[in-house]
């Protein structure tokens, strides 16, 4: 190995790599929670669906698209060998332990929230993203141009009650995941200092709740309103 | 106070072993953990049993030889104590308490409660020194260093290497101790002439002893007895990237 692959295959090198790409995903969040907001738009979907459109055909997000699923698996991969590791370094665990003393309950258990979000993805990506790209989905005509109507299959989805559960848990989840996550990569990148780590703490919470709410309101609101 | 005790006993590093439960009475209040366990052990040797072998050696907070998890916590569950100057008035009469050794795979339990450290030594073999290969004694107050940094690298040097870090992180990590050598000396000019190929030779021998890595819950902090802060870690980490990124080591 040379120094370079040296680097990202220690602990602290697959560490970094889950800082960066964290970070990297709560930016991908972002982008992608004020897209949706759009679906609150009272046009019958027509903004959405051209703004789909855009993110569908666009080829700098289409280049962002091939990025994005990278960041995704060098994340879950990542976790993976950490965790196998993590594991072998205690192979015979105490028989009483009070962890809660200690230490907080999701930052012991970001590899089981990682998993419910990965497990949320695949639905998700299934049900919007893939008839999206890959057709499947009913037309449209806006200003005499046809589009796919993604924002019908949003409303039908959530129509559907344990459709808006797994939604609504898995941002629960994916909130926890990053009220820990967020400050926890600028500890791992080394990025800490007495002047910005307590707004860094604090902005992580904000931001980890902000957005997860956000997602989670949209279910919500076609189910009830709608 | 009467108390039980479930104590791991383990004939060697190669025998399974199992918490075995004994009835203890007559503990005065003001007997520290460790001279309990003496009480216990006169016990065992009049009854003619073996008695339960445990790290302990100043018994005054400093060392860094004795360990213990116990009732689920690194030397109990007092704050800033090691288990040495843990005293029984914080366990009530008829309490059960559960005493284990540290667990990790880099902590061969050797026997008892003795686990075997030496990979912390080994760590610091690989960089955790100055060099300071010839000429007379300098005078100290001849290297001008601000409080602040010497407030830090003292704060990171009080680290007596008891590995409760290692016993309370849930991931057997080292990262605090590591990183308390670390940034003790890279935070002074002394150290900083071995600072790049320091960090990087003992971040290598932590993942070669098979330690796990950091997932930033903050247990080592928590529980450790001489209060080394998580900012070390982030430095260790601030340090370990400069390095590689900047060090003539390319192998």
């Amino acid at each position: 190995m040379n120094w370079f692959t040296k680097t990202f295959s220690s602990t602290i090198g697959r560490k970094i790599i889950m800082s960066v790409t964290g970070l990297f995903l709560c930016s991908f969040l972002v982008v992608h929670l004020v897209g949706n907001l759009q679906l609150f738009n009272a046009d019958n979907g027509e903004s959405f669906n051209v703004y789909s459109h855009f993110m569908a055909t666009n080829p700098v997000i289409r280049v962002m698209e091939i990025v994005l699923v990278l960041g995704f698996l060098f994340h879950i991969y990542d976790a993976f060998v950490l965790t196998r590791r993590n594991k072998t370094a205690r192979p015979v665990d105490y028989a009483e332990q009070h962890p809660q003393e200690n230490s907080t309950w999701s930052s012991r258990n970001m590899g089981l929230l990682g998993t419910i979000i990965l497990v949320f993805l695949i639905i998700h990506l299934w049900n919007f993203f893939v008839p999206a790209r890959f057709g499947g989905l009913e037309g449209v005509v806006i200003d005499e141009v046809d589009y796919d109507n993604l924002y019908l299959r949003v409303v039908q989805s959530f129509q559907i009650w344990w459709y808006v559960a797994i939604y609504v848990i898995s941002m629960v989840a994916l909130a926890y995941h990053l009220i820990h996550g967020f400050q926890s990569a600028f500890q791992s990148l080394g990025l800490t200092h007495k002047k910005y780590t307590p707004f860094i703490k604090t902005f992580g919470y904000a931001f980890s709740v902000i957005v997860c709410l956000g997602f989670a309101i949209i279910p919500l609101y076609f189910f009830f309103f709608a | 106070m009467d108390l039980t005790l479930k104590i791991w006993r383990q004939k060697d590093r190669n025998a399974a072993g199992q918490l075995v439960t004994y009835p203890l009475k007559g503990i005065s209040p003001d007997m520290s953990f460790l001279e309990m366990l003496d009480v216990l052990n006169e016990d065992l040797l009049v009854r003619g049993e073996e008695p339960v072998a445990f790290d302990h050696d100043c018994r005054e907070g400093i060392c860094g030889m004795c360990s213990l998890f116990i009732n689920g916590r690194a030397h109990g569950p007092e704050r800033g104590t090691t288990t040495c100057q843990l005293h029984m008035r914080h366990f009530k009469d008829g309490d059960t308490i559960t005493i284990e050794p540290w667990r990790a795979a880099a902590f061969p339990v050797h026997k008892d409660l003795v686990v075997d450290r030496s990979a912390f030594d080994r760590i610091q073999q690989a960089g955790g020194y100055v060099s300071v290969n010839t000429g007379g004694v300098p005078d100290a107050n001849a290297i001008p260093i601000p409080k602040t940094i010497a407030d830090k690298a003292f704060d990171a040097a009080t680290c007596i290497q008891c590995g409760a870090c290692v016993a309370a992180c849930k991931n057997a990590s080292a990262m605090l101790f590591v990183s308390a050598k670390v940034s003790q000396l890279a935070l002074l000019p002394q150290g900083k002439v071995e600072r790049k190929t320091r960090v990087e030779n003992m971040v290598a021998q932590m993942d070669v002893e098979g330690f796990g890595a950091c997932s930033n819950t903050g247990a080592c902090a928590a529980e450790c007895p001489v209060g080394i802060s998580l900012d070390n870690i982030a430095m260790m980490n601030r340090e370990y990237l400069g390095a590689k990124a900047s060090s003539e080591n390319v192998a």
